[in-house]
């Protein structure tokens, strides 16, 4: 049941454990006592809303950061990465195989933003050896889901 | 002048009366609508890249009759893997344009003028007109909501006569989403194998069941060599538009099914049968995954409906839910036009599917999550307002 409810509110987080204990057929307790569980032991971390912003009116400049860090005695990249973290306009951190360490996702109004971000923020600290911006430029998919689809439901409204 | 001249066979096949019905459901904007059978999902995308692939690399021309040799095995794999069932793919496999073409196929193989095919009901629409097409007399037995749409062998033994040729079962149900286990297959197998007929048994459904296991048919003793399976892809893998289904059967009447086959058809769509081959080797993850998704749809229909205060049977296959309806004092088709104009939601009155549908509606969860609870809460409008004027 478990992995049931954190499929089905991966999806659609707004459904009540009333309509998922339907859809699992079991009790509405059940399903909320399993979720708060899920919420105390840090399973389920945070409800989120996907927002397409190129359509809210809202100007969002998002950039990937490819981060090269000296990791440190004791600590690896943690210490580095959650001192990262810790920045508001720091939307996603994780720790990357390959050519570089870390990849920094952020957010802000403007390139300006960003670029000031970068230059006073984020290369100055003593571990970071190098950054790489990448702009994003459009977002097609997200969160498994793909914000512009095509057609609806082209169906007819009966069809034996 | 031309009315005069077309065949008794078609101008036998009564104009349905819900047509109308439908074509003003198909022509009003705005409808949440749980009227149409087959998934809303589209056909996943490995498929459809292997299809595209397909194309690129020429692959335009005509299959073998029968079809790509490389499809016949994978549903000879399929079948035994699923179902337990071996055919051969050189003699007992035959591709054909959707279930739809099968059955077709198989009824004008069998049938001389006058024969009998008990057809079960309520059931699919095309096999009364196909029996009778094919020259033969549909003979209708009514399944019960008290036996959850189950055929029993006293309900099937009073019309097998010395004239029956065929019996045709859809199991899971379309419209009613009954389905048989083993053990009413069983019941009715005792009684069909002391005759000397065929069952066609359409099985296109069989992958969409919900905790229990799809049995055919053609897999209990005795049955083997009297039963033509016919199944394909359009529901468990949401291929509709393709156009692809199968038969698999006894060796003689596989090979008249061919023989019309081969005349009337040449052959199944290429594209598709390339596109079905990528979806028997590597769409069982995605139908799974579709399957858990109808399941979860169905529970939500099925508890909706009882809340509501309706009767509604636990349908264990296929993407219906099949309410009574009757208790509002109205007939399938009242209620469906009513709930169309007041509430704007399309369902398919039970007499679509057979007399014995009368007093229930099918309604599909082949819909987003959002429209069936929209559908749900305008249906316990529609329901709380006549209940009271009842």
């Amino acid at each position: 049941m478990r992995q049931e409810i954190l499929q089905i509110l991966e999806a659609d987080s707004r459904l009540s454990a009333a309509q998922i204990a339907v859809m699992l057929d079991t009790t509405e307790e059940a399903v909320q006592q399993e979720i708060r569980r899920l919420e105390e032991e840090g399973v389920i971390v945070g409800y989120h809303t996907l927002i397409n912003w190129e359509k809210a009116d809202r100007d969002v400049v998002t950039a990937h950061i490819a981060v090269k860090v000296t990791p440190q005695r004791g600590s690896g990249f943690d210490q580095t990465a959650l001192r990262i973290a810790e920045f508001p306009e720091v939307q996603a951190v994780f720790l990357i195989s390959g050519d570089f360490d870390l990849m920094v996702l952020v957010e802000g109004a403007t390139i300006k933003d960003i670029a000031r971000f970068v230059s006073t923020k984020l290369a100055v600290m003593d571990t970071v050896v190098s950054c790489t911006t990448h702009f994003v430029l459009k977002k097609f998919k997200q969160n498994g889901r793909i914000y512009e689809r095509q057609n609806g439901d082209e169906r007819p409204n009966i069809l034996l | 002048m031309i009315n005069e001249l077309l065949s008794k066979r078609v101008q036998a096949i009564a104009p349905s009366g819900i047509r109308k019905f439908f074509d003003i459901a198909n022509q009003m904007e705005n409808v949440i609508s749980l009227g149409v059978g087959e998934p809303d999902f589209a056909t996943p995308w490995h498929i459809r890249d292997e299809a595209i692939y397909a194309l690129e690399k020429k692959r335009t021309a005509y299959t073998a009759n029968s079809g790509l040799w490389e499809l016949r095995q994978e549903i000879a794999r399929y079948l035994e893997r699923r179902f337990g069932l071996e055919y051969d793919p050189q003699d007992q496999i035959l591709v054909t344009i959707g279930g739809s073409e099968a059955i077709d196929l198989a009824l004008r193989a069998l049938i001389n003028p006058g024969d009998e095919v008990i057809v079960p009901e309520p059931t699919y629409v095309s096999y009364r007109p196909a029996v009778i097409m094919a020259g033969g007399v549909p003979v209708a037995v009514p399944t019960y909501e008290e036996r959850e749409f189950r055929l029993t062998a006293e309900d099937l033994l009073p019309h097998i006569t010395p004239r029956t040729k065929a019996v045709i079962l859809c199991y899971p149900n379309n419209p009613t989403g009954a389905v048989m286990e083993r053990q009413d297959l069983e019941r009715i197998a005792a009684v069909l194998s002391q005759h000397s007929l065929v069952v066609i048994t359409d099985e296109i459904y069989s992958e969409l069941v919900y905790g229990i296991e799809h049995v055919s048919m053609a897999s209990l003793p005795g049955m083997y060599e009297r039963t033509v399976v016919i199944n394909g892809f359009s529901k468990s893998f949401a291929m509709t538009g393709w156009r692809l289904g199968y038969a698999a059967g006894p060796r003689e009447l596989l090979q008249a099914m061919t023989k019309i086959h081969q005349y009337t058809i040449m052959c199944a769509p290429t594209v598709s049968q390339y596109a079905a081959v990528e979806a028997l080797r590597n769409g069982m993850p995605e139908v799974e995954r579709m399957v858990q998704e109808y399941n979860r749809r169905r529970r939500v229909m099925v508890h909706g409906f009882r809340s509501i205060g309706l009767s509604c049977f636990e349908p264990k296959g296929a993407f219906y839910v099949f309410p009574r309806i009757s208790d509002l004092g109205m007939t399938s088709e009242e209620f469906c036009t009513k709930l169309l104009m007041e509430e704007r939601v399309a369902v398919v009155p039970g007499t679509a599917f057979g007399e014995s549908g009368e007093g229930f509606v099918r309604c599909s969860y082949a819909y987003s999550l959002q429209s069936l609870q929209e559908a749900l809460r305008r249906i316990g409008r529609f329901v709380e307002r006549h209940a009271k004027q009842g």
